[in-house]
Formats: C-alpha cells, sequence, structure tokens
C-alpha cells in the first residue's frame, strides 16, 4: 500500500503559484527524499499533508484515506524551523506535545520515558528546554516528533544543527524506525544524506514536480552509457563502435580514460575490446550522482543536457 | 474540543505556577490594608500621644470667654501685650491668642502669634472658638433666647432621593455609592483587558518566535490554538481576581477591626465634631447615624446579585473581545517593540471607554454618550458597567450584551484569520496591507 498519494496538488498566493499540480506517490515502509532548491514548494507539500494550511484543489490519500482531521495522529512531523517551549521542562513538553497527538496521558508518560531512556537522557526530565544546549534540545524534539509512533514521518532537513555524532545516533534511530513499519519522508537539499539514506526520491522545483522515482530508477534513467577506465599503456579504440571523450595522465604510462559508449555498446563488449588494447586496473560504468542530477535539472536544462554535461564531466 | 482543552490547561498551569503570579497574586491585596493599616497606626499613635495645646488668651475687651478641651488648653494671660509676647516665648506652646480692645460685635485687629507655621486646620478652629463667640454676643444684641439660638444651630436639611421606575415602584438612590460602584468597575475591566491582553499577545509572540508553533499548528486547528490560550489566560485572570477579592476582603476587615477596638467609633466621631458645639455635635452624631442607617438601607436595595452578574458577563465579553484582537497582533509581529504600532488601534477604543466613564458616563449616565459608549461592543465593557449601579433600561442592557456577543464573534472571526497565517510568516515586514491581504487569503 502506499503511505501517501498526491493527485494534482495546487496552492497559490496572490503573488504565486506554491504548488503547481503536483503529484506525488510514497511507497509504505520507505525512506523517501523530497528535494528542491529553497523556495520550490516543499514546505508548501509538507505544510499540506500536516493540514497547517489548506491545497486550493488535488487530492490526498494518506494510507488508502482521504487526508483528514482524525489522521494528525498518524504523522510526525519535525519543521525546518526547530523550537520548544522555552519555559517548560523536557517531560511536561513530550506529555503535552504527545497528547495533543491523541495519545492518553498514560500512554504519553510510558512512552516519553521509554525514549529518553533510548537516547541515554533520563536525567532531562526535569531540565528546562532554555537550559539545554541547541543539540540536547534537537535530540527533545526528534524524540517529541516520533513518540505518538506514526506510521508518516516527515523530517523537514534533520540533520541541520546536529554535530556528526548525534548526526549518526539520529541516522540509526530513523533506519530503527523504517524497520519498524514507518514511512519516512525526508525533504531535503543534502544530497549526501539522500544518497545513503533514501529509496525513493521527488524533485520539485519551481513549483513543479520535475522527477520521480526509486533512487536506481532515477540514476539508471540518467545513465549517460559512460564508462570510467584506468588503464596501463596507450588505448586506441578506432575501428569500435567506442569514443574516448576524454583522459588525463594519473602517472607514467598510467591514464584514465572515459569512453562514450554512444548508446550503441554495451558494457560487456566495451571490456572485451579493452582487454585485447590494453591492460585494464578499473572499469566502472560512470552513474550520475544525485547532487549532478539535482544541479542540472535545477539550472533548468533538458535531459538531454545533463547527459552531455555528464559525458563531459 | 479536547485538544482545545489541553491547550487551556497548559495555558494556565503554566502561570499560575510562576513565581511572579504568586507573588503578584498575594502582594497585591496586602498593599491596600497595608497603606490602612499604616494610616490607621500612624492616626492611632498621633492621638495617643496628642496633648491638649496650650493657648494663652489676652482679651482686652474681657468679654470673652474660652472653654478648654481636649484639643486646646485656654490659659488667661495679662496685658501688656509686650510682656505676654516676652513670657510666650520662653515657652514651647502653642500660641497666643491678642484680642484688643475694639467693638466686640465687630471685632478687629485679633493676632495669633504661634512659633512656626502651624496647621491652618488648628488655627481655623481658634477663628471658629472666635467667631462663634462674636456670634452669641450678636444674638443677645438681638434678644435671641439662647433656647432658641441652640434649635437654630443645629438645623440640619436632609434630602432623600427616590427614583420613581416606569412601573411606579419607589426605589432610594444614592449617587454617591454608584458612582464609587460604577467607577471601581469600570476600572477594574479596563485593567484587566490590557493587562491580560497583552499576556496573551506575549504568548502568542513568545510561540511564534520559538517556531513551536509550526509543531503546534499540526496537530491542533490554529483557531483551536489561539482560544486556547484566551480561554486559558482567562481563567488565570479569573483565579487571581478572585483570591484577591478574597484577601482583599478578609485582610482589610480584620486590620479596620483591630483599629476599629483600639479607637471606639465614638472617640472617632469626636474627632469629626470635636470643632462644634456640644449642641450642633449631638445633632450631628444623631443625623450621622440617620444617615448610616439610609445608606445601609440604600446598600439594602442596590441589586448586587445583578451587577455582579452584568460585571463578570462585560468582564469576560470585553476580555474576549479584545483577547483576539491582541492574539492577531502578537501573531503578526516577531517581538514586544514591534507590536507598539498595532496595539495602539487595538487599545484605542478600549481608552476612549475608559476616558468617556470619567467624562461622560458617571456624570451623566443616561445621557446620549453614555448611552452609546454602553451600546457600542468595544467601549461597552467599559462604560456599560459604569453605568450598570445607576439602573439601566432593561433594553438596553440586552441590546448592549447582545452586541457584544456579537461583537466578540466579529473579532475573533477576524484575528482568527490574521493569526492562522500570521504566525507561521517570519521574516516578514508586516503593515495593514499585508495584514489585510492574510485576513483575505484562503486557508
Amino acid at each position: 500500500m502506499e503511505a501517501l498519494i498526491a493527485r494534482g496538488v495546487t496552492k497559490r498566493y496572490t503573488a504565486h503559484t506554491a504548488l503547481d499540480n503536483v503529484d506525488i506517490t510514497i511507497p509504505e515502509k520507505t525512506i523517501y527524499g523530497l528535494l528542491g532548491p529553497n523556495g520550490a514548494g516543499k514546505t508548501t507539500f509538507i505544510r499540506i499533508v500536516n493540514q497547517i494550511i489548506n491545497r486550493d484543489s488535488g487530492e490526498i490519500k494518506i494510507f488508502g484515506e482521504p487526508l483528514q482531521e482524525k489522521h494528525v495522529g498518524l504523522i510526525g512531523y519535525l519543521p525546518e524551523e526547530r523550537g520548544l517551549y522555552k519555559k517548560m521542562n523536557v517531560g511536561e513538553q513530550l506529555l503535552y506535545l504527545a497528547q495533543l497527538k491523541g495519545l492518553s496521558r498514560k500512554e504519553a508518560l510510558d512512552r516519553s520515558k521509554k525514549w529518553l531512556q533510548k537516547f541515554e537522557i533520563s536525567d532531562w526530565w526535569n531540565k528546562k528546554v532554555e537550559d539545554l544546549s541547541k543539540g540536547m534540545a534537537q535530540k527533545v524534539q526528534f524524540i517529541s516528533t516520533v513518540l505518538h509512533e506514526p506510521r508518516l514521518i516527515i523530517l523537514d532537513e534533520p540533520f541541520s544543527g546536529f554535530d556528526p555524532v548525534n548526526a549518526q545516533l539520529i541516522t540509526e534511530k530513523i533506519l530503527e524506525l523504517k524497520e519498524n513499519g514507518s514511512t519516512i519522508i525526508f525533504s531535503t537539499h543534502r544530497m549526501e544524506t539522500v544518497e545513503s539514506l533514501c529509496d525513493h526520491i521527488a524533485m520539485i522545483n519551481k513549483s513543479k514536480k520535475v522527477l520521480e522515482g526509486s533512487k536506481k530508477d532515477v540514476k539508471e534513467s540518467y545513465r549517460s552509457n559512460t564508462f570510467v577506465v584506468e588503464h596501463k599503456g596507450a588505448l586506441s579504440l578506432t575501428g569500435t563502435s567506442f569514443q574516448a571523450t576524454g583522459q588525463k595522465a594519473l602517472g607514467e604510462n598510467y591514464f584514465e580514460t572515459l569512453i562514450s559508449a554512444n548508446g550503441i555498446g554495451s558494457p560487456n563488449q566495451l571490456l572485451s575490446e579493452l582487454v585485447s588494447r590494453t591492460e585494464v586496473y578499473r572499469f566502472e560504468q560512470k552513474l550520475p550522482t544525485m547532487a549532478e542530477i539535482f544541479i542540472s535539472l535545477v539550472k533548468g536544462e533538458g535531459d538531454e543536457a545533463l547527459r552531455k554535461h555528464l559525458q563531459e564531466a | 474540543m479536547n485538544k482545545t482543552w489541553l491547550i487551556i490547561q497548559r495555558e494556565f498551569l503554566i502561570r499560575v505556577q510562576k513565581k511572579s503570579f504568586l507573588i503578584a497574586t498575594i502582594l497585591v491585596p496586602l498593599i491596600f490594608p497595608a497603606i490602612i493599616g499604616v494610616f490607621g497606626y500612624i492616626v492611632y499613635k498621633e492621638e495617643q500621644s496628642a496633648k491638649p495645646k496650650i493657648v494663652y488668651v489676652l482679651d482686652e475687651t474681657g468679654r470673652f470667654n474660652f472653654e478648654s478641651s481636649s484639643r486646646f488648653n485656654m490659659v488667661k494671660e495679662a496685658p501688656p501685650l509686650d510682656s505676654a509676647k516676652k513670657r510666650y516665648q520662653k515657652t514651647d506652646d502653642f500660641a497666643l491668642l491678642y484680642i484688643p480692645q475694639s467693638n466686640i460685635e465687630n471685632p478687629t485687629g485679633i493676632t495669633i502669634y504661634t512659633k512656626e507655621n502651624q496647621s491652618m486646620e488648628r488655627i481655623g478652629s481658634i477663628e471658629r472658638m472666635i467667631s462663634d463667640q462674636v456670634k452669641d454676643f450678636k444674638m443677645e444684641k438681638y434678644n435671641v433666647e439662647k433656647e432658641a439660638l441652640k434649635d437654630i444651630r443645629s438645623t440640619s436639611v436632609d434630602v432623600k432621593t427616590i427614583n420613581l421606575t416606569d412601573t411606579g415602584e419607589e426605589k432610594s438612590s444614592n449617587s454617591a455609592i454608584f458612582y464609587g460602584l460604577g467607577l471601581t468597575l469600570g476600572v477594574l475591566i479596563y485593567m484587566f483587558v490590557l493587562i491580560y491582553g497583552i499576556q496573551i499577545m506575549q504568548g502568542v509572540i513568545d510561540e511564534k518566535t520559538s517556531k513551536i508553533v509550526e509543531v503546534i499548528v499540526s496537530s491542533v486547528k490554529p483557531f483551536q490554538l489561539m482560544l486556547g490560550k484566551i480561554i486559558g489566560i482567562a481563567s488565570v485572570g479569573l483565579l487571581q481576581f478572585l483570591i484577591w477579592i478574597v484577601l482583599i476582603t478578609a485582610l482589610s476587615t480584620a486590620m479596620l477591626s483591630y483599629f476599629g477596638l483600639q479607637m471606639p467609633q465614638k472617640q472617632m466621631m469626636e474627632q469629626v465634631t470635636q470643632n462644634a458645639d456640644d449642641e450642633v455635635r449631638e445633632a450631628i452624631e444623631k443625623q450621622g447615624t440617620g444617615k448610616a442607617q439610609e445608606f445601609l438601607n440604600n446598600m439594602g436595595e442596590i441589586p448586587f446579585g445583578k451587577i455582579a452578574f452584568v460585571f463578570v458577563f462585560y468582564f469576560l465579553g470585553g476580555y474576549l473581545l479584545y483577547g483576539a484582537l491582541f492574539a492577531a497582533v502578537g501573531s503578526a509581529v516577531e517581538s514586544l517593540q514591534e507590536s507598539q504600532q498595532f496595539q495602539f488601534p487595538v487599545t484605542m477604543p478600549l481608552l476612549i471607554g475608559y476616558l468617556g466613564l470619567f467624562t461622560f458616563v458617571l456624570r451623566d449616565p443616561n445621557g446620549p454618550v453614555s448611552f452609546w459608549l454602553s451600546i457600542i461592543p468595544f467601549t461597552s465593557p467599559v462604560a456599560m458597567v459604569g453605568r450598570i449601579a445607576f439602573d439601566v433600561p432593561t433594553w438596553q442592557l440586552i441590546l448592549s450584551m447582545a452586541l457584544l456577543v456579537v461583537g466578540f464573534i466579529f473579532t475573533t472571526w477576524l484575528a482568527g484569520r490574521i493569526y492562522r497565517v500570521g504566525i507561521l510568516m517570519t521574516g516578514t515586514k508586516v503593515n495593514y496591507k499585508v495584514l489585510a491581504k492574510w485576513f483575505m487569503q484562503k486557508g
């Protein structure tokens, strides 16, 4: 089943259109990356899913049901701009936020104790938030997001403000939540996060969705049929269907050559050609990184331009 | 609704648990009894230590005959004036009164010598004593009998005011009580709305600047959050108010009864009347008890139940009407300083009501300006409670109450539309045009 299906979601303001006819399909139990530059409409989309603002048109289904008020308890939301009540202590704060999500006071109490233990911060219960460091407050905020065991967790730039150690901790918890059956939406423009964590991605640019699919499929579709070969000795490809598009020397008589298959040759063909012509040290099909895809799409270049760009890289 | 209840609880508890709440709740009511206590103590001490002041009297006419009292000890002094002055200067006594030889029915040149500037009140007392005697001389001259004199002196006319109501029912009215009641209630509502309205605004600004608000509105509707905050803070105010009333009443009563025991009523009465002659004093005392009786009667006739109901109604109505507007202002800005520009138009009508209370409502409770001030929802909370003791026609009261309900529903709706957009907007330069845009914006 899909955790979330959005069809034709549109949001207009007087001066501009924040979301234009966006379709998004988020499979259950995946980590879904929602990518796009600042101001593209990611936050608008997330706020619509959280029912903080209303869409002008379009449909949203959450776990098969049309999105309604009762669904707020199914969602855990960590906004990009974090914040807690400064004068409230950690324990009361967690209880309050969990109860607002529909938990009973007792459930909220049990779970917040459990989660504080998980993070080994049980002794923070009576601390006021204003006395916590930024990183500590972030942990509390993360707990408050997942405390009610939401089936859909929406994290807007979750790693901003975390040091590498805590970022690693949060990553582990996110993967644990996924194991336990939650669906996670990442809104981010940090491509390393996307590369390492996301199963699926969608990219929004200028209020339109420009790309969607599994990370593997997306990369495949942007595959440029370019190969990187490290080899010893000169290499000539004349008489083959392949073409060297660039070469740089790595050492004495030791080169790295970019080879384009021109859309005809298969990797195996190339490999057999290479074996007879040079001594191969490394052979790799060049796949675009998410960062490369992101940048070229945002720059408004078409798919063709992207491929060309990648071939030359 | 359940979630609104959670918000109300939080808003209430975080404020009630604060030390500042405890301090304000306990200290404020202590201030009044403390003032009463301090003054009572000073007066009491002064009266205790007060000995009669010695006044030397050099009467060249030989006709004046002053009696010593608890305040003044009148001592005869022998002429001539120069040596009397010298003798007086060697003492620490209060004054030397010199009455030269002149027409006793129209004496001139009477002089009081004192050491330093003395209180006008004491000098006035001595003046009264002299003029009373002069009056006596004149009365004798015109052959007015002593008895007749006493009777004339004790004349005091008391006019009772009675309102004839439409139904022909007679009601005593006591404007002074009504004035005091209207003033107190009106000022209370003004202060309550202003103080707690600003607390709402501060609360909204805090939520907005700490960014918690986006998390909250992903769980509840912005309108629920706003309403929860307004109602939560109202409960804090009501609780505080209740504690104040109980404490002030209890402490003031305790304080008064303590000093009341030390200084019996008779003694207090004496202080008031000691300058007058015995017969006048008697009359005043008789009158006084009559007045007090009438005062109590009038108090009994004031419909306190109705006034209390109307007060609570306008107290809450006015608070809700302005509270929503304060919430909207808070949602639009990012700091208290920034809020100034929008606070002004919100507090303006409240201030008009407050000033109107003094200039129109209390002076002329049934005049046209008072009428309109107490009908228009923005000024009615202050103006109507100012009028209510003066007996407002029922249709006006119902109209005003209905309009107030409509008024706060309207402001809450208006504020809610600005609030839901405003709380999520940061870094925007806000002016009235932007507010209007937010208001028009779809959800």
